[in-house]
């Protein structure tokens, strides 16, 4: 089956129109601005402008939350209440216990290694010879999305049995070492820790990039003050950069927070949540749409959110302050 | 160029105006339709006069399957004037509600599971099948087949493809060249399977890998065991949940399997060790066959489409299959199978029209020829079925002897037959204790 422009041309055409309805509708609201009453002009301006966007935020961010708040009170089907049973099930449930910890495992492990490793390698290639190379090899996974990572990985982990040709990396290197080639997406909680490992791949290099800029903010008439009084490399470290550079630690700490929080491509590409290697997000979509448990899902969903709050208000408080700083 | 800004501004806001009006024009055009009249048209007449209509299809039916499905039905669409809009999904399951609850359902679906298709049935929305359509489907099928899609006493939906489950794939030269013979009871397959194991050969492959839907091949393990042990009327119960899912019955039938796909002397030919079934994808689980590495794949009638090219799938070529063998003679020859079911969610004239052709046996017909299918209806011609693999299936299906019976987790509700039971089997591959395996699957059965 090739690609034939003139069979997709139905198909571009549709984007087109679409480009251009979105065009005319800007198009409009322009006029119909620039044509509004003089008086109170500001506040025209700001209702036809926040208007739309506060409109569709109302109906595809503030009625899916509702609703799905709603549903996660009701049966299966979403049409008769059942109190709390779906939260009951999902704390009693040993299948969905593991879920919940391994999204524990994910929200403790992949931020906080994640956001080391960026800032060791920040501070150890700062000023180096080869930073801007030694930078973009650590960025460039970030350009991959987390489905192509994961796909990447799954070839580290791949097993063939002892005696054939490995083909993943890992099981290449203990078979050089004289080891027994091992199943690594098998057992658990292993396999968990080699899924959060993509997620770091990916997203260390965000962490370096942030945290790189901080350190190379720091005031050079402080570090150099602390040279000249003695202080050793690892004392620099700790006692400047590291409180230097601790906003935006914990900015990057929470985004990546929130982000492993969400993560659902990783697991579903490498495991597809097998193994017990499932996480909130995968067994939600699992419970609404695979096994049509909507209220069981719901549930989930409404967890998940709530655990998210607390990090997004976090992060918003930590921007508010760093932007009083400035 | 125009300069005053006015009249840029109308230059700019017409423009998307002209784009839009051109674009859609261009869109509504219509489609090259034959001449209804004409003799090729002849065995559509029931069904014409719906030019201009377009009927939506939505199954998980893609890549060459799907081609020659649509080829299938292309001279029926073009006679009736009926723009058949066909989209197959890998997502389908999942999708289908979403598409659902938006309000945006299809004109038609195929359901691979009757249990999805029922789950729609109660929920009202889909549609029961119009009377034109019911004669259609009980001219076509089976009392058996068209059950699994009657809700109540309404029947939801006709089959439509069928597949059987219990194959075992072999090499017939591997087997000649050894002298073994195909075992035509279970003791003789177990017999095989130790002679197999004794010239040091594995004598099973094995492969459950899938993924998102990683474990079904074992479950249909299980399934075929329990219809072959302990009989059609056990096994619909167990489907149905009027026996628990970890009963003594069903633990018997698992430790049959144990012997089987646990066993380190039996499994898995070509892949490893036994945990090496949960990492191979079904696809190649079955091609060290092939290679005589291993000697028997138990997998669905469709693998025939998995040899690679220039294997010939005959009973004197490379590869062939036997139905897996009965295990108690009281309850006959058992099979086990597959199908897609059509559900309609709309009722238009031209929606019907369709479902009434896909229930026909020229339908069956024509989608026979175009290669690599079967169906249960009972007139479709033999002799239209190319391969041999189909045509053992579509005799097995249409034999009076068989017993026949629907893949089992597909009629158990969804969080059992695609979830817990797959997952569970995975796990217990990997590793976990029968009785665990079976009461984590009977916990999580839906109670209302």
């Amino acid at each position: 089956m090739g690609f034939s422009l003139l069979e997709e041309l139905p198909k571009l055409l549709w984007l087109v129109i679409g480009v251009a309805a979105f065009t005319g509708v800007i198009g409009v609201l322009l006029l119909v601005v620039d044509r509004g009453p003089k008086t109170r002009r500001d506040w025209w301006q700001a209702a036809f402008f926040l208007g739309p966007a506060a409109l569709l935020l109302l109906l595809g961010t503030v009625y899916p939350v509702v609703r799905t708040t709603a549903l996660s009170f009701m049966g299966r089907s979403g049409d008769a209440w059942v109190g709390t049973a779906n939260y009951v099930w999902m704390f009693t449930q040993p299948e969905i216990l593991i879920v919940l910890r391994n999204t524990l495992l994910w929200v403790v492990f992949a931020p906080v290694l994640a956001t080391t490793t960026g800032l060791v390698y920040a501070v150890l290639v700062d000023r180096s010879r080869f930073e801007s190379v030694a930078k973009s090899l650590l960025f460039m996974p970030m350009a991959i999305s987390f489905v192509g990572a994961s796909i990447i990985w799954k070839f580290v982990y791949a097993f063939e049995p002892a005696g054939s040709d490995q083909i993943g990396v890992l099981n290449q290197v203990v078979v050089w070492l004289g080891g027994e080639p091992q199943q690594w997406l098998l057992n658990q909680p292993l396999n968990t820790l080699l899924l959060i490992a993509v997620l770091i791949w990916v997203q260390a290099g965000f962490a370096m990039v942030v945290l790189s800029a901080a350190i190379k903010a720091i005031p050079a008439e402080i570090t150099e003050a602390a040279r000249i009084d003695g202080a050793s490399s690892p004392q620099l470290f700790w006692r400047i950069t590291l409180p230097s550079v601790w906003p935006t630690v914990t900015v990057v700490l929470i985004t990546i927070s929130v982000q492993t929080l969400k993560v659902f491509d990783i697991v579903r590409t490498m495991t597809g949540g097998q193994f017990d290697t499932s996480v909130i997000a995968n067994e939600m979509y699992n419970q609404a749409f695979r096994y049509g448990e909507l209220g069981q899902g719901s549930a989930l969903a409404v967890f998940l959110f709530v655990l998210v709050i607390p990090l997004v208000i976090m992060q918003m408080r930590s921007n508010r302050r760093a932007r009083e700083q400035q | 160029m125009p300069t005053s800004p006015r009249s840029r501004i109308t230059v700019a806001a017409s423009l998307p105006l002209i784009l839009l009006a051109g674009g859609c024009s261009y869109l509504s055009g219509d489609s090259q339709a034959a001449d209804p009249e004409s003799a090729d048209c002849e065995d559509f007449q029931e069904w014409q006069g719906h030019e201009g209509t377009s009927v939506e299809v939505y199954a998980s039916i893609r890549d060459e399957e799907g081609e020659r499905m649509q080829r299938a039905w292309a001279d029926f669409a073009s006679c009736t004037g009926i723009d058949i809009q066909y989209e197959g999904s890998g997502e389908f399951e999942a999708q289908v509600q979403v598409k659902v609850d938006g309000g945006n359902a299809p004109d038609l679906a195929f359901f691979p599971q009757p249990g999805l298709l029922e789950r729609f049935a109660e929920s009202g929305d889909a549609l029961p099948a119009p009377e034109g359509v019911q004669e259609k489907a009980e001219a076509g099928w089976s009392e058996d087949w068209l059950n699994y899609a009657t809700v109540g006493d309404e029947l939801y939906g006709t089959p439509l493809g069928a597949n059987v489950k219990s194959f075992v794939w072999y090499s017939p030269g591997f087997f000649s060249d050894n002298g073994y013979e195909v075992p035509q009871t279970w003791d003789e397959l177990i017999e095989l399977s130790d002679a197999m194991a004794d010239d040091g050969v594995k004598p099973w492959c094995a492969g459950i890998e899938s993924g998102d839907a990683t474990g079904w091949p074992a479950t249909d393990w299980v399934e075929n065991v329990m219809l072959r042990q302990n009989g059609p009327e056990v096994y619909d119960q167990w489907v149905e949940h009027e026996i628990p899912f970890d009963d003594d019955q069903v633990a018997d039938a698992m430790e049959r399997v144990d012997g089987i796909l646990r066993n380190p002397d039996y499994v898995n030919g070509g892949h490893g060790e036994v945990q090496s079934i949960v990492t191979t994808s079904f696809q190649d689980a079955g091609l060290p066959i092939l290679d005589d590495e291993c000697g028997m794949y138990l997998m669905g009638s469709f693998y025939a489409a998995q040899w690679p090219e220039g294997t010939t799938v005959a009973e004197d070529g490379d590869a062939f299959a036997f139905n897996l063998p009965p295990i108690n003679p009281d309850f006959g020859t058992p099979v086990m199978g597959g199908g897609e079911f059509v559900g309609a969610f709309a009722d238009r004239p031209e929606v019907v029209a369709v479902q009434e052709y896909l229930a026909t046996a020229d339908y069956a017909d024509r989608r026979a020829a175009e290669g690599a299918w079967f169906s249960a209806h009972q007139d479709l011609d033999l002799d239209t079925l190319e391969s041999p693999t189909d045509r053992l299936g579509a005799e097995i299906l249409r034999d009076s002897e068989t017993v026949f019976r629907f893949d089992g987790s597909d009629n158990m509700p969804a969080a059992v037959g695609a979830g817990t039971f797959w997952r569970g089997m995975t796990n217990w591959i990997n590793g976990d204790e029968t009785a665990e395996t079976l009461s984590y699957i009977e916990d999580s059965w839906p109670s209302s």
